[in-house]
């Protein structure tokens, strides 16, 4: 299983998953950000949108995830204020220049995006900018794993472990996992260069009967990953549970402000409730999510489900498989 | 999401108390912030995701990478070498 969704993209994008012998079968996994992201916290996000004075700042690939009814998309149809940002620190720029607003940061994304979250924090708290605020959805890789591991369903042999979150986070976590499910797990980039050497390094552990940790992307990856990076994110965050979209509640998977930073938890300043959230019946994004299906098994693939009109989150991102498989035209032989 | 770019850093300043510079991406320049990589120098490559640099990167290892690829060319060229008889 490759964890990251832009590593499945670019196992596609290449034809690598074709050039594998029979034998050998990627699984996608579910690094995909906003695929996991929960349906409460896009509710959330388009309750706050929808408040006045609010500028609602958000990554590109979160405006066309379906929530219960509507979108990001739709709520700036109807008005709201939303805009894509590249980078945290362009929401810090905005509450700066525009002071008299309240301007919240959807923080979503794995450990490579948190230390550039926590740092705009920082930044903000530094420069006394007191109308940023942000709605906390980061999720973590190694909580994920142990759940699909430990899971009755679960058919991976081998995991490619998320080559940028590991620059971040360095791959020393990942040791004790591999131990305790006897699962090699080989630490790899975005290159198809990289891919190849990671799907290769998992399969000779697996013929000479392994189960370590090892780096294949070790050109910007190292054991103990960026430790200033780490620092910075365990002094904004502290690890919570989380809901993932499709996957369920994995304990201590996501990252909530301590207390010494909440007044910049936007759910302390502004009051939402919704009623019941309902996901499509006709889509299987979280069998897709958990690695026990793939978008080929769902009825709704390239029909009902496009990424001009998406059921589900994983047709909608440019991490996601259903959208891999629509864009580099997988159908089902 | 996570996907992060290589780039050269041109240009180490502060702004705000934050350490920022300016990367080239072959060609591209952007602003980008350091806070997580203070060590930076100019002339060294860092790997860049959402504005941030996540890290320092290694130009030996990469060095070492692309003396794969090449080997896997070659060895392709071999193999299409032999499959037109040369």
């Amino acid at each position: 299983m490759e964890i990251c969704g832009g590593q499945t993209h670019a196992l596609l994008q290449y034809g690598i998953d074709q050039l594998l012998p029979p034998e050998i079968t990627l699984i996608h996994g579910p690094g995909c950000p906003v695929c996991v992201t929960s349906l409460e916290a896009i509710e959330t996000a388009l309750q706050i949108a929808a408040q006045p004075g609010v500028i609602f700042t958000t990554f590109g690939d979160m405006l066309r995830v379906p929530g219960n009814h509507q979108d990001l998309f739709s709520a700036r149809a109807n008005g709201a204020d939303v805009r894509v940002i590249y980078s945290p620190m362009d929401a810090v720029a905005l509450a700066q220049a525009e002071p008299e607003r309240q301007v919240v940061f959807f923080a979503i994304g794995f450990e490579t995006t948190v230390p550039a979250i926590a740092a705009s924090i920082l930044h903000a708290e530094r420069n006394h900018i007191t109308n940023l605020s942000i709605l906390p959805a980061n999720v973590l890789v190694p909580p994920a794993i142990h759940a699909i591991l430990s899971s009755p369903e679960n058919r991976v042999n081998g995991f490619l472990a998320a080559g940028h979150v590991c620059a971040v986070m360095g791959y020393w976590e990942y040791e004790p996992i591999a131990a305790q499910y006897h699962t090699p797990i080989v630490v790899t980039g975005f290159e198809p260069v990289d891919l190849a050497r990671g799907i290769y390094q998992t399969v000779r552990q697996l013929e000479e009967g392994r189960f370590e940790v090892e780096n294949a992307y070790s050109r910007a990856v190292t054991r103990e990953g960026n430790r200033m990076a780490q620092a910075l994110i365990n002094r904004v965050f502290e690890p919570v549970d989380r809901q993932w979209r499709g996957i369920g509640l994995i304990p201590r998977s996501g990252l909530g402000l301590r207390a010494a930073y909440r007044s910049f938890d936007a759910l302390e300043r502004f009051p939402v409730a919704f009623n019941t959230l309902v996901e499509s019946p006709l889509c299987i994004a979280g069998q897709v999510l958990r690695g026990v299906a793939t978008p080929h098994d769902c009825p709704a693939f390239s029909r009902e489900c496009t990424p001009s009109s998406p059921l589900g989150a994983p047709m909608v991102s440019s991490e996601g498989a259903c959208a891999a498989y629509y864009r580099y035209q997988r159908v089902k032989p | 999401m996570c996907l992060a770019i290589p780039g050269k850093i041109l240009e180490i300043y502060e702004r705000d108390g934050t350490l920022m510079s300016k990367v080239d991406f072959g060609g591209v320049q952007q602003e980008v912030c350091l806070a997580t990589t203070p060590e930076a120098l100019v002339g060294q490559y860092v790997i860049v995701h959402a504005g941030f640099a996540l890290n320092l990167l290694s130009t030996e290892e990469a060095e070492e990478t692309l003396r794969l690829l090449k080997e896997l060319e070659d060895s392709n060229q071999a193999d299409e070498n032999l499959d037109e008889g040369k």
